[in-house]
């Protein structure tokens, strides 16, 4: 299998990380080289196997529906890069 | 008294009940020395004055019933503590102050330890030498310009170079016991489920544990006493009987079968590993528990499947660093554009890599190909331990397939990093709790381990072989101070 400097584009457009053609022809070798390690999986046969999701073989607990911590706005804001008011702010979305 | 910073947790403990020693001496004894030790940048951030304050008080006022009563603990920075920068060893959260505290550190508060400060890591413990830290390499104790082991390889390099008595890290796929290895110290991975990881800052969700990385077997025991509780904070935390495992800590473990499982003697391993494997196995015959010869047929699969597993997980927990609400940002033209940048500058190029592997694994039409496969071989790799519990107690493997590497020595080739991992990577995906032991030296002098396997939620078990073994072990590390000027 190969990852070409397509498939680097489209994935760093899915992940939100920006890469330029240097950094881009990097990935392409290091995720070449970690996906022959990975590609040892299809040795084995599978098909009536249960995926494992969890270890913990336990069902969730229920809990009632209460409200625990309260007034949590300025610890919440706290660490902002950029915040006005009580809003979190990011560049301009609407024209 | 002298030589406050040779001392076990266990003898500190001791001598604060006994008032032979006060907080602010032990405390001030290990600020001292860290200070002293700053070359092994095993420290991020640095909290003195607050713990010779802390320090203070509880000696104005002692709780002597505490089981860690004024006790010094610098902590892996991937815990979350109140008010005290936490930065997972990454420069996109290079100015995070939690507004809360992680319930493992909470737990040790709670029982009178003073927090000194937060130790480097791997960024977001990815990594098995501290090397992809934004803050930079830790020097391992044992020799100069050797990593330390990773991703806790500040607390690894902390606990052996005696700047606190005790320390916690996090094991993702070895990040507690390759450390401990490197460093001739002791790391217990507990059972999935044992530690809450409730403010934890997250890498793969399904594999993260928190654990102790101590000086000793008994030191690690008490740690884990404290640390380990149920959690409602945790969906994933298990509400199971506790030991008391220092108070149950015995050398009798006469009769306990212990598997060999020979897929562990794998291609190239060193003969000085093999030569240690089978000195681990006459130890634990002599104290009393039998060798039984098992197998788990699909251990050269492990590490295949953790680097689907982890990264998809960790692709998903680390979209969160968007640059609005916490951390780094760095500005953009617009939305998007800022995300991208403030991804691309504020991560680094490890933490990219395994987004990237994440995100391409579960993107639309290879979801089936890699992880439902990875997920299926998990379940494969869990069947085979479950297998073998039913003829032994506990499994007796190496560590690591060597011992401590060269800073710089395997930075430029990823998939030789990621075997160093071959051993420790099973027990992670199988949720199982693992401690490695410090029992011997290599030709050159540095440390190799021995880790022992157990039943999930079976830690007192482990940690009773472990304790006759390092009875018979009788391990001594060779440090000579050499960073102290």
């Amino acid at each position: 299998m190969s990852i070409d400097l397509k498939t680097i584009k489209h994935i760093s457009k899915l992940s939100r990380i920006s890469v330029d053609e240097k950094k881009a022809e990097k990935l392409a070798g290091d995720l070449n080289s970690i996906f022959d390690f990975i590609e040892k999986l299809n040795e084995l046969k599978t098909d009536n196997i249960e995926p494992l999701t969890s270890v913990a073989e336990t069902t969730l607990k229920l809990r009632s529906d209460e409200v625990k911590s309260k007034n949590l706005r300025d610890q919440v804001i706290k660490n902002s890069p950029k915040e006005n008011e009580d809003y979190f702010v990011v560049p301009k979305v609407i024209e | 008294m002298s030589d406050i910073t040779k001392q076990s947790l266990s003898e500190l403990v001791e001598n604060i009940k006994s008032k032979k020693l006060s907080s602010s001496e032990v405390t001030k004894a290990f600020v001292e020395r860290s200070e002293k030790s700053k070359e092994l940048n095993a420290y991020i951030t640095e909290d003195y004055a607050n713990a010779l304050n802390k320090a203070k008080k509880f000696d104005e006022k002692p709780n002597l019933d505490l089981k860690l009563p004024g006790i010094p603990m610098a902590v892996k920075d991937l815990f979350c503590t109140r008010d005290l920068r936490t930065t997972a060893g990454s420069k996109i959260l290079n100015n995070f102050v939690p507004t809360y505290e992680s319930t493992v550190t909470q737990n040790i508060w709670n029982e009178g330890a003073i927090l000194m400060g937060k130790l480097n890591c791997d960024e977001f413990a990815m990594g098995s030498s501290n090397e992809t830290s934004f803050f930079g390499n830790v020097q391992n104790p044992i020799d100069k310009n050797l990593v330390p082991g990773g991703s806790s390889g500040g607390s690894s390099s902390a606990v052996a170079a005696q700047l606190t008595p005790i320390t916690i890290g996090t094991d993702t796929g070895g990040s507690i016991r390759q450390p401990a290895s490197f460093t001739g110290t002791v790391g217990l991975k507990p059972t999935y489920g044992s530690c809450s990881r409730y403010g934890i800052v997250a890498f793969a969700s399904s594999l993260d544990q928190a654990g102790p990385m101590a000086q000793n077997v008994k030191d690690c025991a008490l740690l884990q006493e404290v640390i380990s509780t149920y959690d409602e904070k945790d969906s994933t935390s298990i509400d199971f009987k506790r030991n008391n495992y220092s108070k149950e800590l015995t050398k009798d473990i006469k009769g306990k079968k212990i598997g060999i499982p020979k897929e562990y003697r794998v291609d190239g391993m060193p003969k000085e590993i093999e030569d240690l494997w089978k000195k681990g196995i006459e130890y634990v015959k002599d104290c009393g528990a039998d060798i039984i010869d098992i197998s788990l047929p699909h251990t050269n699969y492990a590490l295949p499947t953790y680097y689907i597993v982890a990264p998809a997980e960790a692709s998903s927990n680390l979209a969160r660093y968007d640059g609005v609400k916490y951390g780094f940002r760095a500005e953009g033209e617009n939305l998007i554009d800022m995300y991208e940048k403030t991804r691309s500058e504020g991560f680094g190029a490890e933490v990219q890599r395994r987004i990237m592997i994440g995100t391409y694994v579960l993107s639309s039409g290879y979801y089936d190909a890699y992880y439902l496969k990875a997920q299926k071989v998990r379940k494969l790799i869990k069947n085979d331990f479950d297998e073998a519990y039913k003829k032994v107690d506990a499994i007796l493997t190496p560590s690591t397939p060597s011992s401590a590497f060269k800073i710089g020595e395997k930075t430029n080739d990823p998939v030789s990093m990621y075997l160093n991992d071959i051993f420790t990577v099973p027990v992670n995906l199988a949720g199982l709790p693992g401690i490695s032991i410090p029992a011997g030296h290599d030709a050159k002098g540095y440390p190799l381990g021995l880790q022992i396997i157990g039943k999930a939620f079976d830690e007192q078990n482990i940690l009773n072989i472990a304790y006759a073994m390092e009875e018979k072990i009788n391990f001594k590390n060779n440090i000579n101070d050499w960073w102290i000027k």
